[in-house]
């Protein structure tokens, strides 16, 4: 992944530019600034958010989603699967990130690990429930028909697990976006980074931390409001009653 | 639609379920001729839907056998002994994911029917269950319980199996709509002549619907197994008179109609209640009682007396 600075590697007085009134008053928002910086702090800032929330779920789903096929296949492993992943979320994130440093160093492995860590306990609990929740009578119709196993794994309990799943899903992208700001503090990348740079001024920079928390509030709901339309999209049964 | 079906034998089926005292089906013997309707009806613990559940192997056979048209369901491969089994659950079982039309060309699509046969077939099979072609389109979740169960029973008949199973198919239905899928059920098979296992737990229902009705006592015992009239004329023992229930005769009368009594030419027919040759002879009894009469006239479909038949008649 490129455009990895050192933690604290900007400059002492970042981001003003040329002064304009707005800022020597440290306003909320000073428009002017947003311009001028949108193309070299903010829109890389949200693109890397973008790419760690989307690589840290995919990653996420991935392991969760094959864990889910061990943990329902074999129920003997659901219980034991659920309580790892459960007490991976309890770790609180900063002494995470901090642990790995040294591990992972400097790099977006280290937010990455910790991000995807993360969305496992939601991802691997709704997954799970998901293909629980199939009707009895719809399993028993499937099996009395000839399905054989996969095809009633593929045809019927994939399919009929989507919304569930899908609100896993929805529920650790958001979540992805709100802890990767926090990464920052250590890694300077992602939204996080001109959070931190703002607060880590002797004035808290104010438009900087409001603009690039606003984006990331932004993000979380557009993300969420994509997957949804997405989960409406792929499952057109649930939307008529 | 080409009409065939098969001859299915139970031959001493017997189900024993591991730590549980006794048998669930307990050496079941009986033939089902090809295209006729066996109804197995019994108290709760009887082993009918067991009984049912051996023949598609949802559960296994302890010992004994079961044939198809002569062949052991053993030999057969599971999965295509399935498919070629209709199999109608009370719960329907639909896929709520899947439009009618998917859920009925379910099987087929496994056999490798192309789309276009798929969707001709659920056309045709829509219409022969009574519902209206646009309902192809819709998902189980759009439709009343009676019309989810008429789909299911589309979805069995989808890949034309020789033979049926059905575990309480209208079970879960109103008295009323139930009545009418009994009837359409009837007509239905009247133009298919599937081989039919029917489980109920309802001896009208068993009377209405069975060419044949297996009486099945606890312990998945056999207590008789014989055509609905001669199971109420002649039940075979004092559990199975208990179980057709003390109006069995009455029961009987249902199972005739006007139109099969020898009537006398009709006379003075004025003033007598009339009633169409179709009419059971338990209806027309009952019609004789509440009007404190002793003679109707029977009539056919278009109005014109057929004859008339006395109390006596109706009884004799």
């Amino acid at each position: 992944m490129t455009g990895l600075r050192l933690a604290g590697g900007g400059p002492v007085i970042p981001n003003y530019g040329k002064a304009s009134a707005c800022l020597k008053h440290n306003g909320w928002f000073c428009i002017g600034w947003v311009h001028q910086h949108w193309g070299d702090i903010l829109q890389p800032a949200l693109i890397q958010h973008i790419k760690l929330t989307v690589i840290a779920v995919g990653i996420g789903f991935a392991i969760a989603f094959a864990l889910a096929l061990v943990g329902f296949r074999w129920r003997f492993f659901n219980a034991p699967i659920g309580a790892v992943a459960d007490s991976l979320y309890a770790l609180p994130s900063i002494a995470l990130f901090e642990l790995l440093l040294p591990v992972t160093g400097i790099t977006t492995t280290t937010i990455l690990i910790p991000l995807v860590a993360y969305t496992l306990f939601v991802l691997y609990r709704n997954i799970v429930a998901g293909l629980d929740g199939v009707p009895a009578d719809v399993l028993e119709s499937a099996r009395g028909m000839g399905l054989t196993r996969r095809q009633t794994f593929f045809r019927v309990e994939l399919p009929l697990a989507v919304p569930t799943i899908m609100g896993g899903v929805r529920v650790a992208t958001v979540s992805t976006i709100a802890i990767a700001t926090i990464a920052a503090d250590l890694i300077h990348y992602g939204l996080g980074a001109p959070i931190f740079d703002a607060l880590g001024l002797p004035d808290i920079f104010r438009t900087e931390l409001v603009v690039a928390s606003a984006l990331a509030i932004l993000l979380a709901l557009t993300a969420d409001t994509l997957l949804a339309a997405l989960q409406r999209a792929l499952t057109p049964w649930t939307r008529i009653r | 639609m080409p009409t065939e079906a098969a001859e299915l034998v139970f031959d001493e089926a017997t189900k024993v379920y591991t730590g549980r005292d006794g048998a669930a089906v307990d050496h079941l013997s009986l033939t089902v001729p090809a295209g006729e309707i066996c109804v197995l009806v019994g108290p709760s613990g009887g082993g009918k839907t067991t009984a049912l559940k051996l023949v598609n192997r949802l559960i296994p056979l302890t010992s004994g056998d079961i044939r198809i048209d002569g062949r052991s369901i053993l030999e057969h491969d599971l999965t295509e002994l399935r498919r070629s089994i209709g199999y109608v659950i009370q719960q329907v079982g639909l896929f709520p994911h899947m439009t009618i039309e998917g859920n009925i060309g379910t099987v087929p699509k496994l056999l490798g029917r192309p789309r276009s046969w798929i969707k001709a077939r659920s056309a045709e099979l829509l219409e022969l269950v009574g519902l209206d072609p646009s309902y192809a389109k819709r998902f189980p979740a759009q439709l009343s319980g009676g019309e989810r169960q008429r789909v299911g029973l589309a979805r069995a008949l989808a890949a034309n199996p020789p033979l049926m199973l059905m575990d309480e198919p209208f079970g879960a239905i109103d008295p009323i709509v139930r009545a009418r899928l009994q009837d359409e059920f009837l007509r239905l098979q009247h133009e298919l002549r599937k081989t039919v296992v029917f489980v109920t737990h309802d001896i009208d229902e068993a009377i209405k619907v069975g060419d044949r009705i297996a009486i099945l006592r606890q312990g998945g015992r056999l207590a008789q197994y014989d055509t609905p009239r001669r199971i109420l004329d002649a039940p075979a023992d004092d559990f199975v008179a208990e179980f057709v229930g003390r109006d069995r005769a009455l029961k009987a009368l249902a199972l005739r109609t006007l139109g099969e009594l020898e009537l006398a030419s009709p006379g003075s027919v004025d003033g007598l209640p009339r009633l169409s040759a179709e009419t059971n002879l338990r209806d027309a009894l009952s019609l004789l009682v509440d009007e404190r009469r002793d003679a109707l006239l029977v009539i056919d479909a278009d109005g014109s007396p057929l004859g008339v038949a006395t109390r006596e008649d109706l009884l004799a």
